[in-house]
């Protein structure tokens, strides 16, 4: 039996040590938001935030992630409202399939947490690992932007 | 425009009065099948059914069956907007239900359920605002009939009709006109697009909100009561089978429930998917590998090398191609080879079936409804309408779940046969690359030769691969003489078989032959813009060839050859303009032209490269122009075009396939990449301004970009690629 913290609550899962959290969010806790993709690490989009830094939940066993507080896309909004990423990526209309949506949201709010104000470079750095197949990357790029843009004191240059 | 409802006019009228109230029914082109069996049929007080595909309620609700799936592609936009537009309605006033699986709600151009071929907004732009139009209509009669004042008197806007100082909802008048049984106007004028408050407008997707909350629920997000997860562990050579297993530490396995055989290979049944997966692989299994083991890529493509050397079946023969070459002083010759590639859509395939004695209820991301409705009625001995299939929302398709065997559907039924609780086949994404459906591998070869004036003036293509659609049910369709005119759309200057269109070029001798190898247990099967993903590289390149072996600009090319086709012309002319072509570009630099047809719809495309001394290359930005006649979502055809781009770039950059005795050697994204962020080229998307019919962009844009890049890489090195992917030639997407 593990206790481990999603979304500021407890829950007691009876699961194998090696099954991966992703698997622990969805077929125990029922929060599907966060998507299977590979399996491996590298399509991100089962990105959920550890103690706010980006994870790939598919890859991190149940065992390992003791104490850390799991954030995931569900709990993104606040009494319905949503974060700025969320409405940034509404607004420019980001999500085709959106299979890989949550994560690409995740990614990108985590971003903006570490890094308000986020150039080329480092949208580049925390969003590649993020793989999306419909190909919304230029949305997905104006949509941290827009965001970043929204941001309280919102400054610098991130052309 | 207005006056054309488009091929699926309205064509039928029903009324039916069930216990006071009245229902009206319209059959879209497809004849209703019976009218009893029509949901709504006996609907009840306070709901007007205008037909099987719109219901206004007493709230002033408008619900609309949506018969098309969502996968990516802005279905679900599309049908609310056309509906709100002719209703008067506002978008938000409008629900979507998943129209059941019954033949009248399939696709009036397909005749089946199914969502395919970049047709949905031209197959419900009549329909759809025919059906709007019409029940406003009726709403008016209905307040005319009330109030004793003429129709042309009353207007509606926001839901609500009006005339003078009175006004009524639409929700008061379903009662007003039950009672007073208001028919349907046999015909109403349609709104001229000047007029137009939605249509023409960008709107955002229908259901993005669920899409940035998690919320969205894709076929791998049902949960049912009791229900099992399963992972199948399957052959690893195509067609192979398990002769027998042993499952001894698969059932030992925490949470493993069952362990069986189906047809395709072994299932393990557990309370979750991880512990399904761990069972699955403590299995072992004896296979027989069948008779596929000796096949390989290298193998197909040295025979179809051969076979492209050889007379094939005449698909097209203009002027006299071969006396034409036989008597030029020069001719040009390219082999193009392009590898089997896959979908790898981010939603895994995956099933839930739940299956009774004598029913049937599926929960999938199909986009063939209609398919794996009859086959696993056929799987179970079922009358049809005895299989129930709820739609989810569908993580990405690209052709692949219009699987014609429907395997990934089946799989969960065989699965879930003989257990009392549901079962949910989920794949990994190794077996997504390893056990799936193909883009099939193809050869052509191309003889070309030029005139005086360096013109393209005779052309000769043999194109081989697989056939998708011979010896399916889609045969008698899609094949003309035995040839697949998928696997040569885009090759031919004239229509062929049901594609009524050519390239848009003459050029003057133009001879194109085809084979069909033989089916070897690879599954070919669409991926996006089908044909044109093969057809696209290998004629674009080679014209591109032809315009440098004659000395002449590619662009000039291509307007010379498409200069009797207006539609081309203008879309050229514009990319021409847009792309700054005859702006020099930098050292290291080089742009690239391609233009295609794919149903009906004429795109065009310039990419712009720059490329390093080590190889690395960069597609910088790509300028696309589209004719696809009235655009009723631009910003649904803007993203739809980014998309195709996204994954044309990909494929060339990256993306393919090996066989390897009967096996696929790759396995994940680290050994398929797909695209990322930092590849994505700045995209420039320009829309022909139209009040025609709207036409396709789903998969149009994926075939002029891997040519444009091809052709731009020329430009830039002088080095001719002719065997895809580019990564196989040292050179680097970054």
């Amino acid at each position: 039996m593990y206790s481990l913290t999603v979304n500021g609550q407890v829950h007691d899962v009876d699961a194998d040590a090696d099954t991966p959290l992703l698997w622990v969010l969805r077929d125990f806790l029922s929060l599907t938001g966060t998507k299977f993709g590979c399996g491996m690490g590298l399509c991100g989009a089962c990105t959920v935030s550890l103690d706010g830094r980006p994870t790939r939940a598919c890859t991190l066993r149940l065992s390992d992630v003791g104490k850390s507080e799991v954030r995931t896309i569900e709990a993104l909004a606040s009494d319905g409202e949503l974060n700025v990423v969320q409405r940034a990526w509404l607004d420019l209309d980001v999500a085709q399939c959106g299979y890989c949506q949550s994560g690409q949201v995740m990614a990108a709010t985590m971003l903006l947490e570490a890094n308000p104000s986020p150039d080329d470079a480092a949208i580049d750095s925390a969003m590649s690992g993020n793989v999306c197949r419909c190909g919304t990357y230029q949305r997905i790029r104006e949509a941290v932007k827009l965001a970043a843009d929204r941001l309280p004191n919102a400054g610098g240059d991130h052309g | 425009m207005a006056d054309n409802p488009g091929p699926a006019a309205l064509t039928r009228r029903v009324f039916l009065r069930r216990g006071g109230s009245v229902a009206l029914l319209l059959g879209m082109a497809v004849p209703v099948a019976g009218v009893a069996g029509v949901k709504g049929a006996a609907s009840p007080d306070g709901r007007l059914q205008i037909n099987s595909f719109l219901r206004i309620d007493s709230d002033g609700s408008v619900t609309v069956q949506a018969n098309h799936s969502e996968f990516g592609n802005g279905a679900y936009t599309i049908i609310t907007m056309l509906v709100a537009e002719e209703l008067e309605v506002p978008l938000s006033a409008i629900r979507l239900e998943a129209a059941p699986t019954r033949p009248e709600y399939y696709s009036s151009i397909f005749r089946e359920y199914l969502t395919a071929g970049s047709i949905t907004t031209f197959s419900l732009w009549g329909p759809l605002r025919t059906a709007g139009a019409q029940a406003k209509a009726l709403l008016i009669d209905a307040a005319a009939a009330e109030w004793g004042v003429p129709a042309t008197e009353i207007s509606a806007a926001e839901g609500r009709v009006r005339a003078g100082e009175r006004e009524l909802g639409y929700g008061q008048l379903v009662a007003v006109a039950q009672r007073q049984e208001t028919p349907l106007r046999e015909s109403v004028a349609l709104k001229a697009p000047a007029d137009f408050k939605i249509l023409g407008r960008g709107q955002r997707r229908f259901e993005g909100r669920s899409k940035v909350t998690g919320e969205a629920q894709f076929g791998i997000d049902i949960k049912l009561p009791g229900m099992l997860y399963a992972s199948i562990l399957r052959c690893p050579v195509f067609g192979g089978t398990p002769r027998d297993f042993d499952a001894s530490d698969a059932l030992a396995q925490r949470g493993v429930v069952k362990v069986k055989a189906i047809s395709n290979g072994v299932a393990v049944l557990a309370s979750n998917y991880w512990a399904a997966r761990k069972g699955r692989d403590a299995l072992t299994v004896n296979w027989d590998e069948g008779a596929n083991t000796a096949y390989s890529s290298e193998r197909f493509f040295e025979e179809y090398r051969v076979m492209a050397d050889e007379p094939g079946m005449l698909a097209e023969d203009i002027g006299d191609s071969r006396a034409a070459l036989a008597d030029a002083d020069e001719t040009v010759e390219s082999v193009y080879e392009l590898p089997y590639l896959t979908h790898v859509t981010m939603e895994p395939m995956n099933a839930t079936a739940r299956v009774e004695s004598d029913r049937c209820e599926i929960w999938s991301g199909t986009q063939y409804q209609s398919n794996d409705q009859e086959r696993v009625a056929a799987l179970l001995g079922l009358p049809q309408q005895a299989i129930t299939i709820h739609r989810p929302l569908i993580g990405g398709s690209f052709g692949r779940r219009a699987s014609k065997s429907a395997d990934f559907t089946i799989e969960a039924v065989e699965a879930a046969r003989g257990e009392d609780v549901p079962v949910q086949v989920i794949w990994s994404r190794e077996e997504d690359v390893r056990s799936g459906h193909y883009r099939p591998l193809f050869v052509h070869k191309l003889r070309g030769a030029v005139d005086a004036e360096g013109l393209p003036l005779a052309w000769h293509q043999t194109v081989v691969g697989q056939s998708i659609m011979q010896h399916t049910k889609h045969d008698p369709a899609y094949m003309v003489d035995g040839m697949d005119i998928y696997s040569l759309d885009g090759c031919l200057q004239e229509p062929f078989g049901v594609f009524p269109y050519g390239t848009s070029y003459a050029i003057p001798h133009h001879r194109v032959e085809t084979h069909n190898p033989p089916k070897v247990g690879v599954v070919p099967q669409e991926w996006r813009s089908v044909g044109h993903s093969h057809t696209g590289v290998a004629y674009e390149c080679f014209l591109d060839e032809l315009a440098n072996a004659g000395g002449r600009d590619p662009f000039d090319v291509r307007q010379h050859l498409a200069r009797d086709h207006g539609r081309m012309s203008a879309v050229l002319a514009t990319l021409r303009e847009k792309s700054a072509w005859d702006r020099p570009l930098p050292d290291g630099w080089g742009r690239g032209v391609a233009a295609r047809i794919y149903s009906v719809t004429p795109i065009a495309q310039v990419a712009e490269l720059s490329v390093d001394d080590a190889g690395n290359y960069s597609v910088e930005r790509v300028v696309c122009v589209v004719d696809c006649g009235f655009a009723v979502n631009p910003l649904n055809v803007e993203a739809q075009i980014q998309s195709g781009i996204a994954m044309g770039l990909s494929a060339v950059a990256g993306e393919e396939i090996v066989l390897e005795n009967g096996r696929v050697r790759q396995s994940n994204y680290h050994d398929y990449p797909v695209l990322r962020l930092t590849q994505m080229p700045r995209i420039e998307v320009h829309i022909v301004p139209s009040e025609e019919a709207p036409t396709g962009v789903g998969e149009q844009a994926l075939a002029p970009t891997a040519p444009a890049v091809l052709n731009a890489l020329f430009a830039a090195t002088g080095q001719r690629i002719r065997r895809l992917p580019i990564k196989q030639h040292d050179l680097t997407l970054v």
